[in-house]
């Protein structure tokens, strides 16, 4: 954990070499110290705040065979609050069940997902999940979008208006707000339902390859828009993604995980200063590192299709 | 060949006047009686007395009443029904199959059973209608509901909606393509269902009008009714339902699905 330190230390230290606003970064990524004690929150000895906490996780789906297939196997994971998480591993290892289960819209087999020192129990706003398919609704426009979670909350309709056009600003789409979702492009509708979750100041941001379907040019923008809000925000974000370069360009850490069944195989911290870009020769790097273990796992999930294929 | 884009309605025009002159052309040939051939000016003569002595417009404002009647206790209790079968696995499993046959009964069907129960009332008349056009909203609400996909009703979960808010707010709309679908065809249906109600005994009413000119054997009136049937019908589609179709359309960029 002292590696936290050595980050928060290289942000800042960083910050004050590279750009200004980086003291105001480095102020509002450590964890809020004066934020008051939760009194169910366990803090830890040195008053860091645990965000999320798995301990033990499994989770198996039911098979069509009528046999259990593993999807997540033993998961132990501790996630700070403010800190920003990236999980990569092939596909089929369990990413967007971890996040599912982080939402509340999925529970483990055995396990217990603790967020805030509560267990969690269902969907709630303090964890805002993007899908990869943004499940933007298509009969509201995008300030109506960017409100339904306030207006479920039963904020009054004055300040839904306000929020929403604040963040709507911060997404620069303030000239589409009476705009409907078919009419924006792919990287419009993401920032509608990034703006979407974070009108909610959830505490938690899931994010399940949000940015997965758009092109570099638009990904690297967003990357930008993203990395400026969490500054701005502040919420602990978890970002699933397969694209290696992608997490750590964004990520404190780098979780990697394995194919099927799905276990956190290695950690890495990233410690290079931000603002970091993907074209970095800092960042290919330490991607090129990463990318070693998960073409393993990568092998392993086309050999066990391969497998399967001919046992037909 | 290049086609020249000519208006709708001028295309349309120029079919009325066809038919109209064709029509007149066989009339004036006189190969069959005139009353068992309409003539144009037997019609027209027959609505223009129709209107003068109001029986026409006292028809149609009662047809109206009943239709708007009927059909929108079929709406709320189809829409309900439709509701029930998508929450309950049971009713689904059981209700649903005796809906799907009673849907393919003929309206006419259920006049006898309207008769023995309501006698010749004004009851009965709504009955046949609301039993003619409720399944069909109730299937499409169905088709609505089991349509809508799970990455909406979870995005909703995730937002806050729960229980009645995430029907209201999330189900609801998002089936609304198939909802509108739904209650256009129930519209048809009622309105035909309304009119074999009709048929059955004396009343005012179009249908009741329709029956009046067979009876008379006056085939310019039977003409003139059928007219005015089709017509409110084709003129409630378009004002109302195929606005709602294009609002629809406008807002979620897509064609209707098509159940």
């Amino acid at each position: 954990m002292s590696n936290y330190v050595l980050d928060l230390f290289s942000r800042a230290t960083a910050g004050s070499r590279v750009l200004p606003e980086y003291d105001e970064l480095s102020e509002q990524v450590k964890p809020r110290k004066d934020a008051p004690a939760n009194d169910s929150v366990s803090q830890s000895p040195d008053s860091r705040k645990e965000s999320i906490a798995l301990s033990g996780v499994f989770r198996s789906y039911a098979n069509s065979r009528g046999s259990f297939t593993p999807a997540l196997q033993n998961i132990d994971l501790e996630i700070e609050q403010g800190e920003f998480v990236c999980i990569v591993g092939p596909s089929g290892c369990g990413k967007s069940t971890l996040l599912h289960l982080l939402a509340g819209l999925d529970k483990p087999t055995t396990g217990q997902v603790i967020v805030d020192g509560n267990p969690v129990q269902g969907p709630g706003t303090d964890r805002i999940l993007l899908f990869q398919e943004l499940g933007l609704f298509p009969w509201l426009t995008v300030r109506q979008n960017v409100e339904f979670g306030m207006k479920m909350a039963g904020v009054s309709k004055d300040e839904r208006k306000d929020r929403a056009r604040t963040f709507l600003r911060m997404v620069h789409l303030s000239h589409f707000e009476d705009h409907y979702i078919h009419q924006l492009s792919g990287g419009m509708k993401q920032r509608v339902a990034l703006a979407r979750s974070l009108a909610l100041h959830p505490k938690i941001l899931l994010m399940d390859e949000p940015f997965a379907a758009l092109d570099a040019q638009t990904r690297d923008m967003l990357h930008d828009e993203l990395e400026r809000l969490w500054k701005e925000t502040s919420p602990t974000i978890v970002f699933v993604t397969h694209n290696v370069r992608e997490a750590v360009r964004l990520g404190d850490r780098v979780l990697l995980m394995s194919f099927r069944p799905g276990r956190i195989k290695k950690q890495f911290q990233v410690t290079l200063p931000r603002p970091r870009h993907v074209e970095d020769s800092d960042v290919a790097l330490m991607s090129k590192e990463i990318l070693g273990q998960l073409r393993e796992e990568i092998d392993r999930s086309f050999n066990a299709e391969y497998s399967r294929e001919e046992k037909r | 060949m290049r086609s020249i884009p000519v208006k709708k309605s001028v295309n349309q025009l120029i079919f009325a006047i066809g038919v109209l002159v064709v029509w007149e052309a066989l009339a004036l040939l006189k190969l069959w009686p005139p009353y068992v051939f309409p003539t144009p000016r037997g019609v027209a003569e027959t609505l223009w007395a129709g209107l003068a002595d109001h029986s026409i417009f006292i028809g149609i404002a009662v047809s109206l009443r009943r239709v708007a009647l009927g059909y929108a206790i079929s709406v709320v209790l189809g829409i309900l029904l439709g509701v029930l079968l998508t929450w309950s696995r049971f009713l689904q499993d059981t209700l649903g199959g005796v809906i799907l046959s009673l849907q393919s009964l003929p309206s006419i069907c259920w006049v006898p059973l309207a008769l023995l129960w309501f006698g010749l009332s004004e009851t009965a008349i709504i009955f046949v209608t609301v039993m003619g056009s409720m399944l069909a909203v109730t299937q499409a609400t169905k088709a609505g509901f089991d349509n809508v996909p799970r990455i909406l009703s979870m995005a909703g979960r995730n937002l806050g909606a729960k229980g009645p808010q995430l029907f209201w707010h999330v189900m609801l709309p998002a089936s609304l393509p198939y909802l509108v679908d739904g209650l256009k065809q129930g519209w048809a249906f009622a309105w035909r269902s309304l009119i074999q109600g009709e048929m059955l005994y004396v009343t005012l009413g179009l249908g009741q009008l329709l029956v009046a000119g067979r009876d008379l054997n006056d085939i310019n009136q039977v003409v003139v009714v059928m007219v005015l049937i089709a017509g409110i019908g084709y003129a409630v589609d378009s004002l109302l339902f195929r606005k709602l179709e294009t609002s629809l359309r406008d807002k979620w960029g897509t064609a209707i699905a098509s159940a």
